[in-house]
């Protein structure tokens, strides 16, 4: 155990160089992710089929290609028709896509669960359709959506060790790479875990937290 | 004020609409009765364009209503509406509920909107609730603020979609004097609603409806004391002696 622990303490400043890259593409993504999936929503809610059935096709399009293949893409594919992307950009880019379709559904989903009798009492005090989203539909939809929201942010944050595919030196392409260094497996690894949870688990608690604090007032 | 022109409207092969004739003039209370399916709330909600219609023409102060144009909007903002389940914004305080329209649809000034909303309130018997949020209130208060917020767009008329029929019994008395002491007014308000007695009170015109026409109209002293339609003389047996 004390072996593990001075062990852990020479690998951790490398680790820990690794979690801050895994934290700020996380963040950067989920930014990008969440104006763009709104955006789609707002797209597919609308009642204009040009905005309806291109953002259908293509939410179903990027859904359906793993995360994985959809970064080789941006990253090898994209310098070929002349879009170069560095390693990050490219992973934070790939990211914000495929999580921008999948938050969008859960957009979607909150908005259309708002009662018909809200948007019919916002029209009839003359709201236009964007301030009627503004003022009433969406802080509604944004109390309903909040836990899958919570949820949608630890798979990203999850899925962000994917980028280590791509040479991006986050949190799991240092351990992989202290790991072939050491051949110390057993410790790199389990250190590589527990930093994971480290964001995890208080994430978890902090989106539990908001929901109870968002439940009251109304 | 609102004139209907041979309005007709169809829910895909159902015609609920089968040309509807009718005016109400400036600061006229109009009651609209008639049992249930029998088209009062759709001809409601085609005022201020809540549903559209097919054919003829209804407009507002010569303003033809049109659901599918942009400036229904406009209209929604002239002829504000109060529904049978509140609608209230569950978010925002009632006071914030009746400030939303003039503040965010008209852009009037904060200061100005607040007290008017504070006002307001006060008027409808709500001043000690204006900071409580729809939850915490009775369902009489509730359309008693909804009654606030559509008054609070200074509409040139009221639309009331069976305001009281959602309400518990004891709790219908304070909504319809609300009401009352708007038609006191001379608010022009066009009422769907059971409340027979009330109507007879206020309306300055009742129209009953049946099938998607126009049965027998005139004042609430001809249709609701001496109906002269046999279908307007079982409705009103019916509604005021259930049993």
């Amino acid at each position: 155990m004390s072996e593990f622990l001075s062990r852990s303490e020479s690998y951790l400043p490398f680790l820990l160089q690794g979690l801050w890259l895994t934290v700020l593409v996380t963040l950067l993504a989920l930014c990008l992710a969440t104006n763009i999936g709104l955006l789609w929503a707002l797209f597919r809610t609308s009642s204009v089929n040009l905005l309806v059935v291109p953002t259908r096709f293509f939410v179903e399009f990027v859904r359906g290609i793993p995360l994985l293949v959809l970064l080789f893409y941006i990253y090898f594919v994209a310098p070929e028709i002349g879009v170069n992307l560095t390693a990050f950009q490219s992973g934070v880019l790939g990211l914000a896509l495929a999580h921008s379709c999948y938050l969008s559904e859960t957009f979607r989903a909150g908005i259309e669960a708002i009662d018909k009798g809200q948007i019919e009492a916002a029209r009839s005090i003359g709201m236009r359709r964007p301030l009627m989203m503004r003022r009433v539909v969406l802080p509604q939809a944004f109390r309903i959506v909040l836990p899958p929201y919570g949820n949608n942010i630890i798979l990203l944050l999850k899925d962000s060790s994917l980028v280590s595919v791509i040479s991006v030196t986050d949190l799991t392409m240092q351990g992989k790479m202290l790991a072939s260094s050491t051949f110390d497996n057993m410790t790199v690894f389990t250190l590589v875990a527990f930093l994971y949870l480290c964001l995890t688990i208080p994430l978890n608690l902090l989106m539990r937290r908001l929901e109870t604090t968002m439940g009251v007032g109304g | 004020m609102i004139v209907f022109n041979n309005v007709h409207k169809s829910f895909g092969t159902i015609e609920v609409l089968k040309g509807i004739d009718a005016e109400i003039r400036k600061g006229e209370v109009g009651c609209l009765i008639g049992p249930s399916g029998s088209g009062k709330s759709t001809l409601l909600r085609c005022v201020n364009g809540l549903e559209s219609y097919q054919r003829g023409s209804i407009s507002i102060d010569g303003t033809v209503v049109d659901a599918t144009s942009r400036d229904i909007h406009s209209i929604c903002a002239r002829v504000t509406m109060v529904f049978q389940r509140f609608n209230l914004f569950p978010h925002r305080t009632a006071l914030e509920n009746v400030m939303e329209g003039p503040l965010y649809v008209l852009k009037e000034n904060r200061k100005e909107v607040c007290e008017r909303a504070m006002e307001l309130l006060d008027r409808v018997g709500l001043a000690e609730k204006m900071h409580a949020f729809p939850g915490s209130l009775s369902g009489g208060q509730q359309q008693r603020v909804a009654i606030a917020r559509a008054l609070a767009m200074r509409p040139e008329a009221i639309l009331f979609d069976e305001p009281t029929s959602a309400l518990d019994p004891e709790m219908v008395g304070e909504v319809l004097q609300v009401m009352r002491a708007l038609a006191g007014e001379h608010m022009t308000m066009l009422i769907v609603t059971h409340e027979i007695q009330f109507a007879r009170e206020v309306a300055d015109q009742v129209l009953f409806l049946d099938g998607g026409k126009i049965v027998e109209r005139g004042s609430a002293q001809e249709v609701l004391r001496d109906p002269k339609h046999g279908r307007t003389q079982d409705f009103l047996k019916r509604v005021m002696h259930p049993a």
